[in-house]
């Protein structure tokens, strides 16, 4: 018998690398005395025209090597960046330009790309760079955005890029019909991703073969290779892009290409020599991308039971300068805003604004915090304006477990229905309420507000579409060694992949489990694919490596039972041995197999000499069959027709201090339904990251921009990601495996889910303790100690 | 964030370290550069010339005589932290130091560093100041003690000269029948104080004759206050809370993105309230002794 390894809390195979300071990022690259370092030039004013730029000085400064602008990018380089996502609503699309042409529309915009001997050269460089503009009023924030007294595009009236609407049933209607109805206004401010690691590029020409290999830190190296090979005016064929390891990218790596990923090929092209891009922690928060700012309002309408009667919700998207990834994150806040819930009437109309702030593009959860805040703090209120327990409100609304496959009716970000496959949303409640300790908490609140102390509980819950489309792919191949490499085209950020898909193949094809590598995100080895968001990785290219496994395994029953004369359902795998089952005599290793596949004329080694043409083969017969190919392989392709649905719910209890207003976590409490797991302690250590960044989100952290567009906390100083002693010393987590039927292995998406109820939970907790609505988070003491003076006022 | 070009020198001699600093107007002293090299980097600061002064001879030194400590210029805040006899002679001490960020940037960063960085959000300026400690200081002219009241004239500036190396702190004892106490919120662990209260109070028999009170990022310098006036008679809910009332009305806070002047006044009151509560029970403690 073996033991089947999915569904077991596998070690992870790149630990002992990672904790032992051997992981290869971008900058571990090309560290040789020779490879240039290149630095940029970023706009200090958040709007205005560039009259001129001088760089003479530039040239003069011994160890410059070359100096870019605008003026000197031609060709596609000379054109705007792409606009990654179309949509037809996107009436206002606007990308910047690799170098800024004549306009800089936010703080840290690339205006210049200068390549020196090292980055302290280079930095000295930008700083003799001498730009002369003429300023130009900056748009901040989505109050000034939708003044538009002043506009951050001259040609988008407005400064409305997008305007979405989309309804099911009439919701106007229904609302004005329900024998109850709220208005509520929500705010949610900006964060971003953060990544340990940066965004980092470097690039190899080599002349001699007229070939570009890059190393990016992305999470999509397939479309990095793309846009290089478009904007440089390269074939496909001519460009490799390698993902090293990947210090972390929750969504902003999926953004390409940079500015720096097409200058720094440009400028390896140019001077035929090593260029490297690393960004410093400053340009991460002024040049990279930023995500969750959103200001709701919503109407809703709902019976004695409060249940939903119809609900209609506006809201303003704060788009940042620029909008490259196109309408992704307000069309996922618009539809997985419902959650577990059937609105039976919903309309929702959103306007994606412009603003002279960095752009805003996916962020882990990618909208669905801003839509499950938004619609789990509706679901806090209809329970407060009814008397009713906050859980049973949320449980009249639920999609119940005999009602899959549930069409929302709405057109989701991929394009597709919005139909969730399946889930059990009663059963994890129970759970998370039994977890947390929900029924018993009134009495422990009133226990503690007798001795003066202030606690709170919320319950928040969501839905996130998982595993988009369009495909991923994966190749399986068996070595004469026995060793199987395994490539898949999607790229790696920390996620645990080579343990997972190693978990994967090893089930499939009978392998012994430390006889996988895998590689992943090398165009080199696999040169379709899409890329790391949306929580696809384990479904997309999870289900194509275990086709990929199935095929290669098909091959080695083929070739072994031909070699065994044995009938292929007779034979069974196990360690790496394909044997007759009940005759462990008669049996052939996986290795050797591989030999067999390869007909040879040469033998290169004592294994190989069995595969040459005189030891093997029927001469009567073609050396490789037809409808065969030499070489043990398997490659196959995953494209599902639609997302798979993954839910789950948080619940927090806190404590707020009745003199400072500080906000202490006392208990979280996670149920959690991906599907079936493949590596438990994998999804857990998901969850924990996904809690902890939902903490900084929820609590500490922001994007301060003044009115002139400058961000004042652009470090990890003044911008307070949480620490380990931010976060709870143990999150209580329970598992409900309710299969997608979408996918071969039954499995949903865990990647963001951590994230997603953060605001809502906390908003909730915070609400039940103080006993006064919150409306906008994140909240700092200094904010909730504002609310209660503003509430104290009120009532005297 | 790479530093603009600056000149090093690592002398091994104070005489030599003191000729260096003589010679380059635009020079800056290094010592645990847990300030300077981030400003560095930054190039918010872009000397001409670094004198490491980790070379030199006998600076890392802590002296605790019965009066009070002195710590050299390279002894760092994990050093005076973890020194037993610093404690004892003044408690003061180690109660703020746990407070100084995170272990290991107290690896690396001087407690005298800290002080002439002058800045208002860190702790041990306001240690210093509470105590009436002083600086010794040194250049070519000579040496001469900046007592602290003298030391921090604004945001990052103290009265040192460019041409002048501060050599060490001396933090009095704790007197006769006193007591002290620190405590500080942040933001996170480990950061800079939203607010922070360092207090020393002193009792003859059951009297408070001396309450005074240290703050910590709430102005632009560290301030200390005499709140003696208002516990002189009892100390209780109510005389606590008119001492908390007084500090937030002598110092009216400064806001900032984490926390507007009105929570930082609150912090203020609360602080007060507790910190010199505390001292007040150390002080009671130690008498009984």
């Amino acid at each position: 018998m073996t033991t089947k390894l999915m569904g077991t809390a596998v070690q992870r195979v790149e630990d002992q690398r990672f904790l032992r300071g051997e992981g290869r990022y971008v900058d571990d690259i090309a560290v040789d005395g020779r490879t240039l370092h290149a630095a940029v030039l970023r706009s200090p004013h958040a709007h205005a025209r560039i009259i001129d730029i001088d760089v003479d000085e530039v040239l003069d400064l011994d160890g410059v090597h070359a100096v870019w602008t605008y003026d000197d990018l031609t060709g596609p380089m000379a054109e705007p960046l792409p606009l990654l996502i179309p949509h037809p609503a996107l009436t206002h699309g606007r990308t910047q330009y690799a170098l800024a042409r004549d306009e800089v529309n936010y703080v840290g915009e690339a205006i210049a790309f200068v390549v020196a001997d090292d980055r302290y050269v280079a930095e000295d460089a930008v700083g003799l760079i001498k730009v002369s503009y003429e300023f130009l009023k900056p748009v901040v924030g989505i109050d000034n955005a939708r003044a538009a007294q002043h506009l951050v595009h001259e040609d988008v009236p407005g400064n409305i890029g997008a305007r979405l609407e989309q309804n099911v049933g009439d919701a106007p209607t229904a609302i004005a019909a329900a024998p109850h109805r709220l208005e509520l206004d929500l705010t949610v401010e900006r964060s971003a991703c953060m990544p340990m690691e940066g965004r980092g590029t470097v690039a190899r020409w080599d002349a001699d073969i007229n070939r570009l290999q890059v190393w990016t830190s992305t999470q999509t190296s397939t479309g990095v290779r793309a846009a290089v090979a478009v904007k440089l005016g390269l074939d496909l064929g001519q460009v490799d892009v390698i993902t090293p390891d990947v210090g972390g990218g929750f969504g902003v790596k999926i953004v390409h290409p940079w500015p720096e990923e097409l200058l720094v090929p440009l400028a390896a092209r140019a001077l035929g020599r090593t260029v490297k891009f690393t960004e410093d922690r400053r340009e991460h928060f002024i040049s990279s991308a930023h995500e969750r700012g959103q200001v709701h309002h919503v109407e809703v309408g709902f019976d004695d039971d409060g249940r939903l009667c119809g609900l209609d919700v506006e809201f303003w998207h704060d788009h940042g300068a620029y909008s490259p990834y196109g309408l992704i994150v307000p069309i996922i806040t618009s539809t997985q805003l419902l959650g577990p819930y059937k609105p039976n009437n919903y309309r929702v109309v959103f306007e994606s604004l412009y603003t002279n702030t960095v752009m805003v593009t996916p962020y882990r959860g990618a909208g669905r915090p801003q839509g499950c805040y938004t619609m789990e703090r509706t679901m806090d209120a209809i329970a407060a304006y009814l008397g009713k327990d906050r859980a049973e409100v949320r449980a009249v609304n639920f999609i119940q477990p005999d009602e899959f496959p549930f069409d929302q009716g709405l057109i989701f970000q991929d394009g597709r229905e919005l139909e969730y496959d399946s889930g059990d949303y009663p059963a994890s409640l129970e759970k998370i309420k039994a977890l947390v300790g929900w029924d018993e908490f009134p009495a422990y609140q009133a226990e503690m507000a007798a001795v003066g102390r202030k606690v709170g509980i919320g319950l928040a819950c969501y839905v996130e579409g998982t595993g988009v489309g369009p495909y991923e792919g994966a190749h399986v191949h068996i070595e004469t060694s026995g060793k199987v490499k395994v490539a898949t085209g999607l790229t790696t950020q920390g996620q645990g992949h080579a343990t997972v898909f190693a978990q994967l193949v090893a089930d499939e094809l009978g392998c012994r489990f430390e006889d996988i590598e895998v590689v992943t995100g090398d165009t080199r080895r696999m040169p379709y694919a899409v890329g790391t968001f949306a929580s696809r990785a384990a479904v997309m290219s999870g289900s194509a490596i275990h086709l990929a496994a199935k095929r290669a395994k098909e091959k080695v029953l083929r070739i072994a039972a031909d070699a065994l004369e044995a009938d292929e359902s007779d034979l069974e795998i196990i360690a790496g041995v394909v044997s007759v089952k009940g005759s462990p005599g008669s049996s052939i290793d996986l290795g050797t197999v591989a030999v067999l596949s390869n007909p040879l004329r040469y033998a290169f080694d004592e294994a190989s000499q069995a595969a040459t043409q005189f030891s093997v083969g029927d001469p009567g017969k073609a050396p490789v069959p037809e409808d065969e190919e030499p070489g043990l392989e398997g490659k196959d392709f995953y494209s599902p027709e639609r997302a798979t649905f993954a839910s789950g719910m948080h619940a927090v209890i806190v404590e707020t201090d009745p003199l400072t207003a500080e906000i202490t976590i006392l208990k979280y409490a996670v149920v959690h339904d991906c599907g079936h797991l493949i590596n438990p302690m994998i999804v857990e250590g998901q969850i924990h990251g996904g809690v902890a960044q939902g903490i900084g989100g929820a609590l500490y952290e922001r994007m301060a921009y003044d009115e002139s567009g400058q961000l004042l906390n652009a470090s990890f100083m003044d911008f307070l990601m949480p620490y380990v002693t931010e976060v709870p010393d143990g999150i209580d987590i329970d598992h409900l495996e309710t299969p997608s039927p979408l996918n071969p292995l039954g499995i949903k998406g865990a990647g963001e889910a951590g994230v997603i109820p953060s605001a809502a939970v906390f908003a909730s907790a915070i609400e039940d303790a103080e006993g006064f609505p919150i409306t906008a988070m994140p909240i700092s003491p200094s904010e909730l100690f504002a609310l209660r003076q503003q509430r104290a006022e009120e009532k005297s | 964030m790479k530093p603009a070009p600056f000149a090093y020198r690592r002398p091994d001699t104070l005489q030599q370290a003191l000729a260096d600093l003589a010679g380059e107007p635009d020079a800056k002293v290094l010592a645990g550069g847990q300030s300077l090299v981030p400003l560095l980097s930054m190039r918010l600061a872009a000397p001409a010339l670094l004198v490491d002064i980790n070379g030199l001879p006998g600076l890392a030194e802590i002296v605790v005589t019965d009066a009070g400590v002195r710590v050299g210029a390279l002894a760092r805040h994990a050093d005076v932290l973890s020194s037993s006899e610093a404690r004892r002679v003044q408690p003061l001490l180690a109660m703020a130091l746990q407070h100084v960020a995170h272990a290991t940037i107290r690896n690396r960063g001087t407690t005298v560093g800290s002080i002439v960085h002058a800045d208002a959000a860190a702790e041990m300026p306001v240690v210093l100041t509470l105590l009436g400690g002083s600086v010794d200081v040194e250049s070519t002219a000579g040496p001469r003690t900046i007592p602290a009241e003298e030391l921090f004239l604004g945001p990052l500036e103290s009265s040192l000269r460019p041409d002048e190396i501060a050599l060490s702190a001396y933090f009095p004892a704790l007197p006769e029948g006193a007591g002290v106490a620190f405590d500080e919120i942040a933001r996170r662990h480990g950061d800079y104080a939203l607010c922070g209260v360092a207090a020393l109070v002193r009792l003859e028999g059951d009297r408070v004759v001396e309450a005074r009170a240290g703050y910590v990022s709430v102005n632009e310098l560290p301030t200390v206050l005499d709140l003696t006036a208002d516990l002189a008679g009892v100390v209780d809910e109510a005389s606590l809370a008119a001492s908390a009332e007084t500090a937030v009305a002598q110092l009216e806070p400064d806001g900032d993105i984490h926390a507007t002047p009105e929570y930082r006044a609150q912090l203020v009151r609360v602080l007060t309230s507790r910190v010199l509560r505390a001292a007040y029970e150390d002080a009671c403690e130690r008498n009984a002794r």
